[in-house]
């Protein structure tokens, strides 16, 4: 046009697309204090609802009496399973294929059970009169443990008896949940027999909670009006939601509304549908008016879905010069009360088949148990796929114990086993199709950036200072490379309840070239208002500023799976790519038509349609825009718009390389971080500012897990740390900085090559530290001790070690 | 239970309001003053979610009686800059990545907003230590640090541009 | 988390919130900064009808220094006794210690008063008080009297303090010589695993006088005499400081929980006094 028109770089810029650093814009409200979270939800006559919940871990209820606490002024409403059972409301479907209490229906089988449900004018009458709910009951023998739960005559699921088969196959005793196999056992263990080298462990991922700061809650609104109920709440899954509310209550999907409003972090623990959800709906359409439910720190975490609590029993074996040759694992899965996992309904272990990691192993095989206890229910992917975190962590652990039966250095052990990058696509000997990768490349990134050879002088400079006693302090250096799986789909695979795992997107642009954008996700800090509308920006050519994206409302948004799995970028990000293609070739025969040509005469630079040989001759995605609505194209409908359903063809297999050095004082079990190098390839980046985001986050989850975070209980069922006191989160001070790399090998399946990142350092985060830990220790004869490393643990291992003199 | 008549002065503004002396003020803010910035993250006086200032402290509102507030000047999240015009750390969390679901951020922006009182040029080590009281399960802290850090070097060069 | 009901008072003095707790019996508590007593009322582990505030009353705060006797009022916090320059010359182990207590929000709220008043043997302020032989200064409806921090504390929540008395303030004679406030903890907010408060005077080169106390290794603060002995006299070497250790932990009875069980606590108390002493040794 003119010689002021913005030059190529200046236009690429001005979108703030896909490879920009875009400073967020959730953050303008966010840091005001204007985020709307479903506490902040006031509505006109809401009531609160409060539980009453079992001090028991298993129990019979023989009573309930509400006199008291309905006499209390204020108490509208207390709801008991007997009060559900006519609506047959009292059980609900899990997410995994069984069932669980609504409200305690003759009995409780963990603490913290929801028993009854107290509605009252505000909280704190509905506080008092949870304490005058009087619920009498009966002591049953407790099992926490699930190797024992499957021996014992203690029958937990009284409502299953009889019942030989659960969702998925047969079950061989009445706490046993299922067995799922994978690869060739036979095979497997012929390998293993004839190996050079074996090494065994048993691997124990313990029970850890996904503890979003925010806790869960929900608002619901029965209009007996229109018969309309509207939801809000804590929902990675708002979709989910509607179509399991719906199934409940008999209410047709078009007359509830499911809104997620801003959610206070989610890490899994809002996927499954919770008791309070259910009494919130039921007590609205009782007493006609709105009633939230927000539970409380403790409720969150004796109530609310775990994560992990897997026992792996590994083998592996491998050739004497270290070429791995077989994996072989088995484990015993305490699901606790009830199957609530958020798994795809085919696979009731996950994903855990990725357990052969970043290896070229040619066979193997992996057994899962599912066993009741009287534990809360769960089992949630608490910032990774489905049960990834445990194979990722089993397999880097595998590794590490094999490298110490073999003496040879882990870093080596690792690179000659690598999947090589001219193997990819690589076919896993567990049924994987891995899209893309180089891991070579990043290993040896990763050893360099760190010094790695000067770390191991440094370390056996410090084995032998010790051994003089000269220091006190250990030196630990973890490694870890891990291969995460991620974005499920495909729909042929994996569905939910029946619903397949697309995701989706649907694009509005206006004529003045400003957009509004719909997806099926939900953010809950990952920034989709912010990189979607990146994504859609490289796409489409409009500036991502001049693109509103919205998310979580059933009425507009379209039907989608959720957020969780790291699924959103993978899924849900191709959405938007792939709707972006829709409108650009909707663009490109409107621009044909204003610029007189053909189609085909027209090449797409950036932000505009341009004559091929005439760069002077172009229309760009605005001036479309404008001409979609006010011209009559023949041939064309008016308007700019489209909606587009992704089912992947495949997952994405994002990875990383980590590298932990870590101090130890050996007297007390102290630690101290001194390095963390995080590398991770998550394909083509989208915004960096927000992975780094993400990286320094879910490792400083994977550091709360690896050295402190549990949920344990005492022999009786009493969960002994479900407060932030003792369930670990780390402060400012106990965190490190870390330095955060990348390579990038884009997905080749993928639209825009995008892998996802969110949940890839909880994923080798965790065996990193874990692995610095056992590292340390390696030199003084350790092989395996179980998480979490916190100090009296730490302490125990030196002890046994006789470190202590 | 007998109401009190309680007098708070909150981001400057004059308030009266009857409530129980049991009434936590978290629940004063942010249900009958509808100031829903301070969030409740544990109710157990750990995380700091709930973070306000009473009379020059930071204060955890879920640890403080309604009553043992009558009479004090309080000021939120709400109470630090506009819409049009951000607080120095507002923009500098943006910024700086400081935040992801933004549940702690108000507690956090307080909490840095009274330590850059005391403490107007900290070290990263003090930062650290002086948001201690504040946990986030999103970010990992180190661009919350970066953030703080950050706004404190602006408002002491604004500072010396001024003198 | 929701407190039962209560009557508020706040009283503007020493005598009437003494009577208000006389009239209204075992049914009052006072109420200092909040940061014990809230979080056990929003369990409802704590029945109470009355809360008497002691906010308002003056002569319960402040900090003086009159020669070498220290008098910190019964509500002075945690925050104001790590700002107060005076006291950190006179008596730097206060700050040292207080920094170590709970996170910046529950230090402003927090008193010296609340501290050693409640009887949580995880408190840290009461093993501290025991090592520089604090008196507390108490006063009831029929008058004040002093209790020395070392015959305080009886058991777990159970202290000499008659239910009808306030706790006016503390006063210990400045320390000289070398000190040092060491815990182990699981994270900033958490109690001690173990903790330990040191005190020791140096006269040519030979301790001249030391005091060692612990926390949370008892259901109450423990007092040390037996491992003062043990270095006065010395060079405080490896071996005085082996034996004081020994001594120390002769007196301690730790109870497993959360952090660990008793054999790992009475490592980590041994290892925390060891370096208490040796670092109070360094700055003596
Ligand atoms: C997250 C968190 C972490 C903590 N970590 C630590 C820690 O590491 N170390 C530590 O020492 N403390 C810790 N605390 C406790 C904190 O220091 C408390 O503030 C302190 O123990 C009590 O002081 P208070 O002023 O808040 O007392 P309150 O809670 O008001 O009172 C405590 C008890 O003492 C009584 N009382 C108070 N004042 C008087 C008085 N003048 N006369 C008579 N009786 C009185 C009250 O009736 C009550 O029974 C922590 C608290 C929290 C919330
Ligand atoms: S809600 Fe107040 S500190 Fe967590
Ligand atoms: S940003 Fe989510 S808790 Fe801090």
């Amino acid at each position: 046009m003119n010689d002021l028109s913005p030059s190529r770089e200046e236009r690429i810029a001005n979108l703030k697309g896909l490879g920009c650093s875009r400073k967020r814009v959730e953050d303008v409200r966010f840091t005001q204090g204007k985020g709307n979270y479903v506490d902040d939800i006031k509505l006109p006559g809401m009531l609160q609802g409060d539980f009453v919940r079992s001090p028991y871990a298993h129990a019979r209820v023989i009573s309930v009496n509400k006199e008291a606490a309905l006499a209390l002024p204020g108490v509208i409403a207390v709801l008991t399973a007997e009060d559900l059972a006519p609506l047959n409301l009292h059980w609900m479907p899990t997410l995994a294929g069984d069932k669980q209490m609504v409200l305690a229906d003759g009995k409780v089988l963990f603490q913290g059970q929801e028993v009854a449900f107290v509605v009252a004018e505000d909280r704190y009458i509905a506080a008092d009169a949870v304490e005058l709910v009087e619920v009498e009951y009966e002591e049953l023998p407790v099992l926490t443990d699930p190797f024992a739960a499957l021996e014992s005559d203690v029958v937990l699921r009284e409502d299953l008896e009889g019942q030989s088969a659960g969702a998925h196959g047969p079950r061989r005793h009445h706490n046993h949940i299922f067995l799922w196999e994978e690869g060739d056992k036979a095979a497997t263990e012929q390998v293993l027999d004839s190996a050079d080298v074996v090494a065994e462990e048993m691997i124990y991922y313990h029970r850890t909670h996904p503890c979003p700061l925010e806790t869960c809650g929900a608002v619901a609104s029965m209009d007996k009006v229109n018969g309309k109920l509207t939801l809000w709440g804590t929902f990675q899954a708002p979709h989910v939601v509607r179509t399991v509310a719906s199934l409940l209550s008999g209410i047709e999907e078009h007359n509830i509304r499911v809104v997620s409003p801003d959610i206070g972090g989610g890490f899994g623990n809002k996927v499954g549908v919770y008791p309070g959800y259910v009494c919130s709906i039921v007590a609205s359409i009782v007493t006609g008016r709105p009633v939230k439910w927000v539970e409380d720190r403790m409720e969150n975490l004796m109530a609310t879905a775990f994560a992990r609590d897997y026992w792996m029993k590994g083998r592996i074996a491998a050739t004497k010069e270290g070429k791995i040759t077989g994996l072989w694992c088995h484990v015993t899965a305490d699901h606790g009360a009830f199957d609530a996992c958020a798994d795809p309904t085919k696979f009731p272990a996950g994903f855990f088949h990725i357990c052969t990691g970043s290896y070229d192993i040619p066979v193997a095989y992996v057994g899962v148990d599912g066993v009741y206890t009287n534990k809360a229910p769960g089992g949630v992917a608490y910032r990774c796929s489905f049960r990834v975190t445990e194979a990722a962590y089993f397999i880097e652990r595998m590794v590490e114990v094999l490298a110490i039966e073999l003496g040879m250095d882990a870093a080596e052990l690792r690179r000659i086993n690598f999947i090589r990058a001219d193997q990819f696509p690589y076919h896993s000997a567990l049924g994987w199709e891995y899209d893309s990768g180089d891991y070579h490349t990043a290993w040896d990134k990763a050893l360099a950036a760190v010094d790695y050879a000067g770390l191991r002088r440094e370390q056996a400079g410090r084995v032998e200072a010790f051994k003089r006693g000269e220091t006190r302090k250990l030196l630990g250096i973890g490694l870890t490379h891990f291969t995460e799986i991620v974005g499920a789909g495909p729909v042929k695979n994996c569905d939910i309840l029946g619903m397949g795992m697309f995701d989706s997107c649907e694009i509005r642009i206006h004529p003045t070239g400003s957009a509004i954008a719909r997806l099926g996700t939900i953010s809950q800090g990952q920034g989709h208002a912010t990189t979607f509308a990146q994504i859609l920006a490289s796409e489409i050519g409009l500036p991502a500023d001049s693109i509103t994206i919205e998310e979580g409302d059933t009425d507009t948004a379209p039907y989608g799976l959720g957020t969780y799995g790291s699924r959103s970028t993978p899924v849900a990000g191709a959405a938007a790519a792939m709707v972006g293609r829709k409108i650009r070739a909707k663009a490109q025969m409107i621009a044909a038509w204003l610029l007189e040509v053909h189609e085909g005469d027209l090449d797409w630079d950036v932000d505009r349609f341009v004559v091929k040989g005439a760069p002077e001759r172009f229309k760009t995605m605005k001036d479309i825009a404008y001409a979609a609505y006010n011209q009559a194209i023949p041939g064309l409908e008016p308007g700019l718009e489209a909606v587009s359903y992704y089912d992947p063809p495949n997952m994405t297999y994002p990875f990383g390389a980590y590298i932990c050095v870590m101090e130890i004082d050996v007297d007390t079990g102290e630690h101290e971080i001194r390095q963390f190098y995080a590398l991770d390839d998550c394909g083509t980046r989208i915004n960096p500012m927000v992975i780094e985001g993400q990286v320094h986050g879910g490792l400083t989850e994977a550091l709360a897990i690896a050295m402190g975070q549990e949920i344990a209980y005492d022999d009786i069922g009493n969960c002994k740390t479900a407060t932030l006191m003792d369930f670990f989160i780390p402060t400012a001070w106990e965190t490190p900085n870390y330095t955060t790399d990348f390579t990038e090998t884009p997905s080749p399946h993928h639209p825009i090559g995008a892998k996802g990142v969110g949940e890839s350092p909880n994923v080798g985060g965790v065996p990193a530290f874990s692995n610095a830990v056992h590292d340390a220790f390696r030199a003084f004869g350790l092989r395996h001790a179980h998480m979490p490393h916190d100090h009296w643990r730490i302490w125990k291992i030196a002890n046994q070690l006789g470190l202590h003199g | 239970m007998t109401k009190m008549h309680i007098k708070l002065t909150v981001n400057g503004k004059a308030e009266e309001l009857l409530a129980e002396p049991r009434e936590l003020l978290i629940h004063v803010l942010r249900e009958r003053l509808n100031l829903t910035g301070a969030h409740i993250g544990c109710e157990t006086s750990h995380c700091g979610a709930c973070t306000v200032e009473m009379n020059g402290k930071s204060v955890k509102s879920c640890t403080v009686f309604a009553a043992q507030a009558n009479g004090a000047e309080i000021t939120t999240i709400e109470g630090l800059g506009s819409p049009d015009a951000l607080h120095v750390l507002q923009r500098s969390f943006r910024e700086h990545h400081g935040l992801q679901c933004g549940f702690c951020t108000p507690g956090m922006i307080t909490r840095a907003h009274r330590l850059l009182q005391e403490n107007p040029a900290p070290t990263e080590d003090e930062v650290r230590f002086g948001m201690a009281g504040n946990l986030c399960r999103c970010t990992g802290y180190q661009n919350i640090v970066k953030s703080i850090l950050a706004a404190a070097s602006e408002i002491n060069a604004a500072q010396e541009a001024a003198e | 988390m929701i407190p039962a009901a209560f009557e508020y008072h706040r009283p503007v003095d020493v005598t009437s919130a003494a009577s208000l707790l006389r009239r209204l019996g075992d049914e009052a508590r006072v109420l200092a900064g909040g940061h014990s007593l809230i979080p056990m009322m929003k369990l409802r582990m704590a029945a109470i009808e009355h809360l008497i505030d002691l906010q308002d009353i003056d002569a319960l705060k402040g900090i003086s220094i009159d020669g070498d006797t220290v008098t910190i009022g019964a509500m002075v916090t945690q925050a104001e006794l790590i700002a107060h320059e005076g006291l950190a010359k006179v008596a730097p182990i206060l700050r040292e210690a207080a920094l170590q207590i709970a996170d910046p929000q529950v230090r402003y709220m927090g008193t010296l008063g609340g501290n050693v008043a409640n009887g949580d043997p995880g408190n840290d302020m009461p093993g501290l008080m025991q090592a520089l032989g604090a008196a507390f200064l108490l006063t009831g409806p029929d008058g004040a009297r002093e209790v020395a921090a070392r015959d305080f504390y009886e058991a777990a929540y159970m202290t000499a303090r008659e239910e009808d008395e306030i706790l006016t303030a503390v006063r210990f004679t400045a320390p000289p010589g070398g000190y040092a406030y060491e815990k182990q903890k699981r994270k900033i907010g958490d109690y001690a695993t173990a903790a330990a408060a040191v005190l020791i005077g140096k006269e040519g080169g030979r301790v001249a006088h030391a005091s060692v106390a612990m926390t949370n290794l008892s259901d109450t603060p423990v007092w040390s005499p037996a491992a003062a002995k043990a270095l006065t006299g010395t060079d405080c070497g490896p071996e005085a400081i082996r034996a004081a250790t020994e001594a120390a932990l002769a007196d301690i009875d730790p109870t497993e929980d959360n952090r660990g069980p008793v054999a790992f606590k009475r490592h980590v108390a041994g290892i925390i006094i060891t370096r208490a002493i040796q670092r109070a040794w360094s700055r003596a």
